[in-house]
């Protein structure tokens, strides 16, 4: 996937701006006072509805939490339907009322939208795409290139139960658990770690698809340095710890949609960590890691056990397997 | 997890570690231990047991990946079963991305082909339960661990009257191939780490013709890091001490001398030996299990008569050597350029358990 | 190849059990292991029971591993 981003999208679009990937585009040349992000999303799920959320959630939330990660604030969303055609009206109107609430619960206004019907089997049930403008006061910046050996790698919760709750959702392995995801919206808590220590973060970004060692693992992957984390300050909830052991999955490289890394200066670290864990969506948070120098441009895990190994990129999703 | 978290603790670890170098000093040479099983290759590489080892003991990764040694000729079947009007191929998640001649479970179920990822047989049962217009094929691979599960399926699906299940089977038995090994003297065996759930089903006693014959010691490991270094432990100070080779079970708390009985006699009720081909090995006699006639009507091999061409794989793939424990992912031209996770060339690497597969993700270890 | 896990049994019924593993519940075949009764863990794999654990020798290896000294 990647590489067709890269090779027809980033091709014919040409532009600064657009090549830096980032999370959300940051358009400094629109005001003097401030710069506005911008970013957009589409999502597809299976199942729709789940524990934890719904495809409607998770649209307000994924492009909030874009939007949040590069220290800006939501302010307005855009919101296109396209639904296939014979679609329950009952299950449309638990979408929109969903996502109506999460909105107005991350403090966000939905203000222009567009739907659209489908043929009868010309697509799958439902698809949502959210844009978000935000803004964030001119000197408050974060990148990549201000990260640092000695930096402290921060998480604020639990790993991978979105991805594990979607999955149980679908039904396929009749197990029975209290897995839910962990879909929310970041965009108050990265406020509340910006105001307190708004020098002090260095850079983040929101371990969606891929879970976190692939965020890390793009982070680090073309720098200076590397990233090296603690496996024994790792949060994953016992459920979905025993989950990940009867299906093989690795917890480090599972989706989550209420999760943000942040990396922070050394001397930050302690008081944002005691900052995000007065929030509701932080309470678990952890330091799991540290930037270091060597290996440069790798992420490696120091093992509950001593020994150290690499953490790659992960390659398509993991599947269930029994070997 | 009670009886698993408890085998992971690290000081205990390091204690072990530590004795191991004792008497791994005190033996004074190096020493090649095989393990034969993906999920012990998995957890020396999760937990960087390489690492803890002295420079002297050699870890090597032999053919226990079933998904690794299942012939590219079984996945081409199963992919033109799945373009057959009305089929839904069933399996477990390690087959999807093993690339065939020309295609992959994954890509023909891009393609719209039916393929379902199942946690159990048993569950494609209930496929063929719901759908009874469609024809399910469970695609039986595994090793002894494994082939009881898909035994009792088809059992099942007698006492449950369901006639569109059947099983495409590529089920092995790991010890004819722990024996060619021997036999071939290709790489030199000190000692076998052997399969706890594989020995869980047909017991520590059938290893015993290793020691005798071959004067190669077998110690019957649980999975957990513990059970791997005191597994190690027990090899080590066989030879320290000048023993005689024997076989050992370091994973008393699940394997019996004589193994499970029922499950070995629903084994023979339901299957029988055939020998069978081994992808990058060749035909191991009487490696394979193959459905007995009585169990006729649930096999995919005679309900559907597909044509599969005969191809070769890359020849610059050494997959086979790698299995056989000869070469090491590195010494392959292909690991990490042209063959990655993301495009496998062979099934060493493709399958999440596959030594490739392993080496790419925790890194060479030593 | 062996992927498994011990799974402690909360219910039987015939060949039947409903096992728990660290908060999650599932239902797993047992007709290969005799005697199975509430509270045995069972050793899953495939969704079918292949042993049952040895609760002392569980706990004879693990005191054996803590027993290593220097």
């Amino acid at each position: 996937m990647h590489s067709l981003i890269r090779d027809i999208f980033l091709r014919h679009f040409k532009g600064e701006i657009l090549n830096k990937l980032d999370d959300s585009a940051i358009l400094a040349k629109i005001s003097e006072k401030y710069t506005v992000s911008f970013t957009t999303d589409s999502y597809t799920v299976n199942p729709l509805f789940f524990p934890g959320g719904d495809i409607g959630k998770l649209a307000v939330c994924g492009t909030v939490n874009d939007i949040s990660v590069t220290g800006a604030e939501p302010l307005f969303l855009s919101c296109s339907v396209i639904v296939e055609e014979g679609f329950e009206t009952a299950a449309l109107e638990k979408v929109a009322e969903s996502m109506s609430k999460t909105a107005k619960q991350a403090g966000v206004e939905v203000v222009t939208g567009d739907f659209k019907v489908v043929e009868k089997g010309k697509m799958d049930r439902l698809f949502i795409n959210t844009a978000a403008l935000g803004v964030s006061e001119k000197g408050v910046e974060t990148g990549i290139n201000l990260i640092k050996p000695g930096d402290m790698v921060i998480i604020n919760g639990y790993m991978g139960d979105h991805e594990l709750a979607v999955l149980l959702a679908r039904g396929d392995f009749s197990i029975k658990s209290d897995i839910k995801s962990d879909c929310a919206p970041l965009n108050g808590l990265i406020q509340n770690i910006l105001r307190k220590s708004p020098g002090g973060i260095r850079f983040m970004r929101d371990p969606t698809r891929g879970g976190v060692a692939t965020t890390l693992n793009e982070i680090a992957g073309n720098a200076s340095f590397g990233i090296c984390l603690y496996e024994k300050e790792i949060p994953v909830r016992e459920e979905s710890a025993a989950l990940c052991e009867m299906l093989g999955f690795d917890p480090l490289y599972l989706a989550n949609e209420g999760k943000v890394i942040i990396i922070s200066s050394k001397e930050a670290a302690g008081g944002i960590l005691s900052e995000m864990k007065k929030h509701r969506y932080g309470k678990n948070s952890r330091i799991i890691g540290e930037v270091v120098g060597q290996p440069s441009g790798r992420v490696i895990l120091n093992t509950a056990a001593g020994s150290r190994r690499i953490v790659d990129m992960l390659s398509g999703s993991q599947l269930p397997r029994i070997c | 997890m009670k009886y698993l978290s408890e085998y992971r603790n690290s000081a205990a670890m390091k204690r072990l570690a530590g004795a191991i170098r004792r008497e791994a000093e005190g033996l004074g040479r190096s020493v090649n231990i095989m393990e034969v099983c993906g999920t012990h290759t998995m957890a020396i590489g999760r937990y960087g047991i390489r690492k803890m080892l002295p420079g002297s003991i050699k870890l090597l990764s032999g053919p226990g990946c079933p998904v690794c040694v299942t012939p590219g000729g079984y996945l081409d079947r199963a992919i033109e079963f799945s373009r057959l009007p009305g089929t839904v191929i069933a399996t477990f998640g390690d087959m999807v991305r093993v690339p065939g001649s020309y295609s992959s479970l994954e890509k023909e179920h891009a393609a719209g082909n039916n393929i379902r990822v199942v946690y159990s047989p048993l569950e494609s049962l209930d496929l063929a339960e719901r759908f009874p217009d469609k024809k399910i094929i469970f695609l039986g691979v595994g090793f002894e661990t494994t082939s009881p599960a898909a035994a009792i399926s088809l059992k099942e699906a007698g006492k449950r009257g369901i006639k569109n299940f059947y099983i495409f089977s590529g089920h092995k038995r790991i010890l004819p191939a722990m024996e060619l090994l021997l036999k071939s003297e290709e790489v030199k065996i000190d000692a076998f780490i052997c399969p706890g759930h594989v020995s869980a089903v047909i017991g520590s006693r059938p290893y015993e013709f290793i020691p005798e014959k071959h004067n190669v010691s077998c110690v019957v490991s649980g999975f957990e890091p513990l059970d791997i270094l005191q597994s190690i432990l027990m090899v080590i100070r066989i030879m320290a001490k000048g023993e005689k080779p024997r076989v050992e079970n370091q994973y008393r708390r699940v394997v019996r001398e004589k193994g499970n009985r029922r499950a070995l006699a629903l084994l023979s009720e339901v299957f029988e030996e055939a020998d069978t081909e081994w992808r990058g090995i060749g035909t191991i006699e009487k490696s394979g299990l193959v459905l007995k006639k009585t169990y006729g009507d649930y096999d995919a091999l005679k309900e559907f008569p597909v044509k599969v061409k005969k191809t070769g794989e890359d020849k610059r793939c050494i997959c086979g050597d790698i299995l056989r424990g000869i070469k090491n992912p590195a010494d392959c031209i292909l690991f990490g350029r042209e063959c990655n996770p993301e495009n496998p060339a062979g099934p060493c690497m493709v399958s999440s358990e596959g030594t490739c597969a392993a080496f790419y993700r925790y890194g060479n270890g030593r | 190849m062996c992927l498994a896990v011990p799974m402690k049994v909360v219910s039987v019924k015939g060949n039947t059990a409903v096992a728990e593993f660290g908060g999650l519940k599932k239902e797993v075949n047992v007709e290969l292991v005799a005697g199975v009764k509430k509270g045995d863990y069972l050793i899953i794999h495939a969704g079918c029971a292949i042993e049952k654990l040895d609760r002392d020798y569980a706990e004879e290896t693990l005191s054996l591993l803590g027993g290593l000294k220097k």
